[in-house]
């Protein structure tokens, strides 16, 4: 490559730089000063941990004695472990029941509550409030108010005439009830994103369809579903993520029972790394959880990227 | 609510009286109310419960079938909660972990993010690009070592262990960020030109705008901390060091006879989260909406 001649203005320059660099030297210190905290924390409980754990998902640890190199073993072992299958299974059923019904429900309240009546703040609350209750307090509450002898709920059912049910006790209802209890606390979050959403949507989109002669069926289907799809996928990505990470409730209620119906991947997880004492077989679980997160979120990224033209187009 | 709260009377009077004169019109009886009352009672049910049977006497929850109403306010059960158990300890417990936590988070979040925000400088990049990584590990991923470097600093089964992993979050950090960089420059070149210090600009010109923001991190920062089971579970043993979350559940299990009790520890572990909503009711809903609308 031919070289430029130097330009003649060079000198002149001199006295800026030395001056520039020891501000700019000056600032790194300064903007260092100011990221670190955040950086020893983030880097020492996180990215660190996250090596540490692959390390340890090829090993056998008891958290106390030296660990032993053991290879692919912990994965090959989960391979084969009924339990985990049964926690995947568990999760997989929780997740594939409570994701759909929660964003369903909660974007049928929404539209409920996008028109111009009284109370709507008050509902609002209503249906919100339980979200910022604790699982460990949900948890409580439910495991008294089902509880087969003393619980309201049979106590109601009793009063009409319903024979009393088994609830969190009886295998084949306790991850249906744990749904049920997450539906409770976990919709209003979809109603309250779906109402903030549905006042963004472009009020003149819907006055064109009108005079189009759409009918409110079609508005809805063409005109408001569309526009909310963004958040629709951020939504399916949210509640997926926290529903396969889903572990308090269950602790708090079933702690995994009965017979296993509700052991779910997270504590499957806890149960093998503080339980029994096999971190390296709980740290290989927890790999394969984060894989299947991992996998959601791209899946949900190519999606949302794919469905973004269309929706441009249908606003065109 | 914007951050120009400094007008004076007047200013405040207009906007106060503009949504009353929308309001007035009364709005005829809608058909709606027959849907979404039923379905607002059938949430509000389970905590209209939770209080009435922490005011039960232990006899009459214990009755089969279980009574539905109580027949008289009986506080044995909040009697029971604060003068036996270490009730009021776990709240303490709770109370230090979360103020230190989202003191901490504000503290590290405003000076971290105002840093990736606004000052360039070497390596900026590179840990930006993996904080934004680590927001998205989940914890069950972490907690097995952060159990390991909690024990090799000698601070498992002590509040040390609850509060430094919590002393900040990326997201803090990153949701600061985001926001100071939606502030136009101009605000705090004046006071740069001036002489002012980073610091000085950040106190006397970034932080009165940055409210909301502010507002958001402390509420979720509040929530995650306050409500959190998994961590106090893994990294503590000794009921003196319980918070309230993990000291209700081992109640729970120790005292399952005594269900008044419970409940009555129940809404105190509820109480401070629900009268916190209450209280800033937009700040919570604004919060994580916005954090869902940006996503």
């Amino acid at each position: 490559m031919p070289r430029l001649p130097a330009p003649l203005t060079l000198p002149q320059d001199r006295p800026e730089p030395r001056a520039l660099r020891r501000r700019r030297r000056r600032e790194t210190a300064t903007a260092w000063a100011f990221v670190s905290p955040a950086v020893v924390v983030i880097l020492g409980l996180s990215v660190l941990p996250v090596i540490w754990s692959l390390l340890l998902s090829f090993q056998a640890d008891d958290l106390v004695t030296p660990s032993r190199w053991v290879g692919l073993d912990n994965y090959h072992a989960l391979r084969q472990d009924p339990n985990f299958h049964q926690a995947v299974r568990n999760t997989v059923l929780y997740t594939v029941l409570y994701v759909p019904l929660s964003i369903a429900i909660g974007l049928a309240l929404a539209l409920a509550l996008n028109r111009r009546i009284r109370f709507v703040g008050l509902y609002r609350t209503l249906f919100f409030i339980p979200f910022v209750i604790s699982a460990t307090a949900q948890g409580v509450l439910f495991s008294f108010i089902l509880d087969p002898e003393f619980g309201a709920a049979n106590s109601l059912l009793h009063r009409l005439g319903i024979s009393p049910q088994g609830f969190l006790t009886d295998p084949s209802q306790a991850l249906g009830v744990l749904v049920a209890i997450t539906l409770w606390s976990g919709t209003g979050l979809c109603t309250v994103i779906y109402l903030a959403a549905l006042q963004d949507v472009d009020h003149s989109l819907v006055e064109a369809a009108r005079l189009d002669g759409a009918g409110r069926p079609q508005i809805l289907r063409h005109v408001t579903l569309p526009a909310l799809t963004p958040v629709t996928v951020f939504l399916l990505l949210w509640q997926t993520i926290q529903s396969l990470q889903v572990f308090d409730l269950v602790y708090v209620t079933t702690k995994g029972g009965p017979l296993g119906s509700t052991t779910v991947i997270v504590y499957f997880i806890w149960e093998q790394a503080f339980k029994e004492f096999t971190a390296g077989y709980g740290a290989a679980a927890a790999y394969v959880l984060a894989l299947a997160l991992l996998v959601v979120a791209v899946v949900l990224r190519v999606a949302r990227r794919e469905r973004a033209p269309r929706t441009k187009a249908a606003a065109s | 609510m914007t951050a120009t709260t400094t007008g004076t009377a007047q200013v405040h009077s207009r906007p106060a009286a503009a949504p009353a004169a929308r309001r007035r019109p009364r709005m005829p009886f809608s058909a709606w109310h027959l849907l979404l009352a039923p379905l607002a009672a059938l949430f509000a049910v389970p905590l209209v419960w939770l209080v009435l049977s922490s005011l039960m006497s232990n006899a009459e929850i214990n009755r089969f079938p279980p009574a539905l109403w109580p027949s008289g306010i009986d506080f044995g059960g909040y009697g029971y909660v604060l003068g036996n158990a270490m009730f009021p300890r776990w709240l303490l417990n709770s109370a230090i972990v979360s103020a230190v936590a989202v003191t901490s988070n504000l503290v590290f979040g405003v000076l971290g993010g105002y840093a990736f925000a606004r000052m360039r400088f070497a390596g900026s990049r590179v840990l930006l690009v993996l904080m934004l990584a680590t927001m998205a590990v989940p914890f069950q991923l972490t907690m097995i070592p952060t159990f390991l470097v909690m024990k090799k600093l000698g601070l498992i089964d002590t509040l040390g262990a609850l509060i430094v992993p919590a002393l900040v979050t990326p997201f803090a950090v990153f949701l600061l960020r985001q926001f100071f960089l939606s502030l136009p420059r101009e605000l705090e070149e004046a006071a740069w030109i001036d002489g002012c210090s980073r610091l000085r600009v950040i106190f006397s010109i970034v932080l009165p705008l940055a409210r909301p923001a502010l507002a958001t991190v402390a509420v979720l920062t509040f929530l995650t901390t306050w409500n959190d089971l998994t961590w106090p579970l893994i990294a503590i043993n000794h009921d003196t060091q319980y918070t309230l979350q993990l000291g209700l559940t081992t109640f729970q299990g120790q005292h399952h006879t005594k269900w008044s009790a419970v409940m009555a520890g129940n809404v105190l572990t509820v109480l401070p989260v629900l009268t916190a909503f209450l209280f800033a009711q937009k700040a919570f809903i604004r919060s994580v909406t916005s954090s869902g609308l940006k996503g």
